[in-house]
């Protein structure tokens, strides 16, 4: 035990391994809210194109450049994705700008599917009511149909987050000190390979189960008015 | 007030449900649909507001032809009030949110002036003290008595109702049609499509017999009821009545 305490104090303290894991919490969690975000807007406006180019002609083109889009990103390891954006298109930008956006790009390709589902089960006869009050169709999907569709939505979207969340893992490949890097830096410095490791993994663990949580009382909050 | 002219109505190139279809509704006829499922009584209710898009013919409502590509058809749907067999209520809003939703933001109705004339209606229909509940905590009768009331707030000039009792129970089949006798003897344009025959029989001025998707026989609900001229609706009426 007293060596064990010992072997922390020199890994975390002494060689500064605290302002590593520090940072690299910091970067995780910028890139997976970034990455959330970027995500769900681009998953929301694909889901939307896509919804409304059903049955309008002008709109076929911009529906095929969205297919292409999921098409490409799901083809595409998350690795392979950040090294093409960091080396080759976004050269001048660093690393956790690139993170970000490649997070959010990737990602955004799977939202778009969930968030369409979601607006796709919702029951048709809640368009056609709206409609027929005189809403114009971006009316009802606003008022009527999406706020339905969030209840089918957010689970999905909590587990793309909880995703998310460890694939930022791979951050490091483009210089950024992402948590797991930071990990593997005080192994490199300190050739403590076990407890670096473990606390990692660990943080990495208690952020999930408290995204679960968290997520399973949002979604308490928006079953509401199925109550009786 | 609303005139049908050929309306012709098939779906992804298969057979065509409506093959022509001539009507004119007048402002304050109530005019029943009737005919055995399947015949185009709902397809032709819903091409009236163009919920269906009709593969022929034309529609005008108060002398424009909704059927033009450059028509603002949400204009005009504001005017025409539909009722719908499994009610569409929104979930997510409560009775009176249902209900002031729309005037609030399509006809820029302030909130208390909504409010006022959503429980106005609900009075009417015996639902006032409802007005705070979500749509699941009502009954099928109930939910379909706020269905009505939520397309009287946008004042309509006629009211479309698409089979409004028939998934209800047996037991709330009466109130509902309770209200839309009401509606009838204030003076509202009624299209309706139902298999109530008592109704139609009492309510209406006017029925359309419709069969394979054309209009079989029309009449007064004496003519038609009581001295049905073609063997399709003697043979129908034997069946439901």
């Amino acid at each position: 035990m007293q060596a064990w305490l010992s072997q922390l104090q020199s890994t975390f303290v002494d060689s500064g391994g605290i302002n590593l894991l520090k940072k690299g919490f910091g970067n995780t969690i910028t890139i997976t809210l970034g990455a959330l975000v970027v995500g769900v807007l681009i998953g929301t406006l694909i889901a939307v194109i896509k919804y409304f180019g059903e049955d309008s002609k002008w709109m076929k083109p911009l529906v095929w450049l969205c297919d292409l889009y999921v098409t490409v990103i799901r083809g595409i390891p998350v690795v392979v994705l950040l090294l093409v954006f960091y080396f080759i298109i976004m050269q001048s930008s660093e690393g956790i700008t690139v993170a970000i956006i490649t997070f959010g790009i990737n990602s955004g390709a799977y939202m778009a599917e969930l968030i369409r589902s979601g607006i796709n089960a919702v029951d048709g006869g809640q368009m056609e009511a709206g409609r027929s009050l005189g809403m114009s169709k971006l009316q009802a999907m606003r008022l009527i149909v999406f706020p339905q569709a969030i209840r089918y939505i957010l689970p999905a979207i909590g587990n793309e987050l909880i995703a998310l969340l460890k694939e930022t893992a791979v951050a490091g490949y483009v210089a950024v000190v992402d948590l797991t890097r930071a990990g593997n830096l005080i192994r490199n410095n300190t050739y403590d390979a076990v407890n670096p490791l473990m606390i990692v993994a660990l943080i990495y663990l208690i952020l999930v189960v408290g995204l679960s949580a968290l997520l399973k009382q949002a979604e308490k909050r928006l079953g509401k008015y199925d109550k009786r | 007030m609303i005139s049908v002219e050929n309306l012709k109505k098939s779906f992804h190139d298969g057979p065509e449900v409506l093959k022509g279809v001539n009507v004119t509704i007048h402002k304050g006829d109530v005019v029943c649909v009737i005919g055995p499922s399947g015949s185009g009584k709902s397809t032709f209710l819903r091409c009236l507001n163009m919920l269906e898009k009709p593969t022929g013919g034309r529609i005008v409502f108060e002398g424009d032809d909704l059927t033009d590509k450059n028509i603002d058809l949400d204009l005009h749907r504001q005017k025409m009030g539909m009722v719908f067999q499994q009610f569409n209520l929104f979930p997510h809003m409560t009775i009176l949110k249902n209900l002031t939703c729309a005037p609030m933001l399509l006809k820029k109705v302030p909130k208390e002036q909504a409010e006022k004339k959503a429980l106005e209606l609900l009075g009417r229909v015996g639902l006032a003290d409802r007005a705070e509940s979500y749509p699941n905590q009502l009954s099928g009768g109930q939910k379909q008595r706020v269905a009505i009331c939520r397309a009287l707030c946008m004042e309509p000039d006629v009211m479309l109702f698409d089979e409004p009792t028939s998934a209800l129970d047996p037991e709330m089949v009466g109130e509902v049609l309770d209200v839309m006798k009401d509606l009838a003897r204030q003076g509202m344009t009624m299209v309706v499509v139902t298999h109530e025959m008592g109704f139609a029989r009492e309510v209406s001025n006017r029925v359309l017999f419709l069969d394979e998707g054309v209009i079989v026989e029309e009449g007064t609900p004496q003519e038609v009821f009581g001295n049905p001229k073609s063997e399709r609706l003697q043979s129908f009426l034997n069946k439901v009545l």
